[in-house]
């Protein structure tokens, strides 16, 4: 059983609001959104896709510009971090060079919890074209078993 | 410079009746950063998720465009989604001062920096005062 954490309830109503916005938006679809500006906002960032197949679960998450020096993941039981820091560009160029800037930056950190148990020894975390990739295998115990039905 | 954001009809679609012929891609446009620096402009802009291989970067007309193809990178069944990744697309429309023939593209952690070199006749000159 999870501990009672009082923060939870405020994030699930986070959600529950994010998601009430995003359906009176819905006449376009959530990925028009410029989803990447992170910093900007009180934004979860980064944004994740969770995916699953036979033996694992992953998570893709979106963080362009990420010096992988500084990437961070880490998970304890069930609850998955991720942290890191977006740098953009050298320190040496002036406010007053900018011409155009959208682009954000800083520290971030997210955690979530996994739906199920995973094998914290054998997660395998990539970093491709600013995507991030972890992969968390299974725990045998989450794995369906199938069960023969036996006739009488 | 100036910049557009065509193709980007992101209001509501009408259905159509007969046949579609456009193709049905869809666009986002991505966040930059433009900066000058002693030797010309730099241009920095955030393309997750697309390889070397899907990006376009090319000058025309004096318009510099960027088109990316993005695509995802884990495989599997979706379980849970905050974000889905489009084609990323961008113009920015050059003046003369830049060095169009020197313009160099680098792509990096889903960041792509263009280099974009003052043109000569751009660069501050020292004129030399002679006296009789």
């Amino acid at each position: 059983m999870a501990e009672w954490n009082p923060f939870q309830g405020i994030e699930a109503l986070r959600r529950e609001i994010d998601k009430a916005f995003e359906d009176y938006n819905s006449g376009e679809s959530p990925s028009y959104r410029a989803a990447f500006l992170p910093g900007r906002g009180p934004r979860r960032y980064p944004l994740i896709n969770l995916l699953e197949d036979k033996d694992n679960l992953r998570i893709e998450a979106l963080t362009p510009g990420v010096d992988p020096q500084s990437l961070n993941v880490t998970v304890v039981q069930n609850r998955l971090t991720v942290s890191g820091e977006k740098s953009r560009v050298s320190n040496d160029v002036r406010p007053e060079a900018f011409h155009r800037s959208e682009r954000a930056s800083g520290k971030f950190v997210r955690s979530l919890d996994l739906p199920l148990e995973v094998d914290a020894a054998a997660i395998e975390a990539e970093y491709k074209n600013g995507l991030l990739i972890v992969t968390l295998p299974k725990a045998e115990k989450a794995k369906p078993k199938q069960i023969q039905v036996k006739v009488a | 410079m100036a910049e557009r954001t065509i193709p980007a009809s992101i209001g509501k679609r009408v259905p159509t009746s007969r046949e579609e012929t456009r193709s049905q891609e869809q666009y986002v446009t991505p966040p930059v950063d433009i900066y000058e620096t002693a030797e010309g402009l730099m241009v920095k802009a955030d393309l997750p998720g697309v390889a070397k291989e899907g990006l376009d970067v090319r000058v025309e007309n004096n318009l510099l465009t960027i088109r990316g193809k993005a695509a995802h990178a884990a495989p599997g069944d979706p379980l849970y989604r905050e974000y889905s990744l489009l084609n990323f697309f961008r113009q920015f429309e050059l003046n003369e001062r830049v060095d169009q023939h020197k313009i160099s593209a680098e792509l990096k952690h889903g960041v792509l920096t263009l280099t974009l070199p003052k043109a000569e006749e751009a660069k501050p000159r020292q004129i030399e005062v002679r006296s009789d």
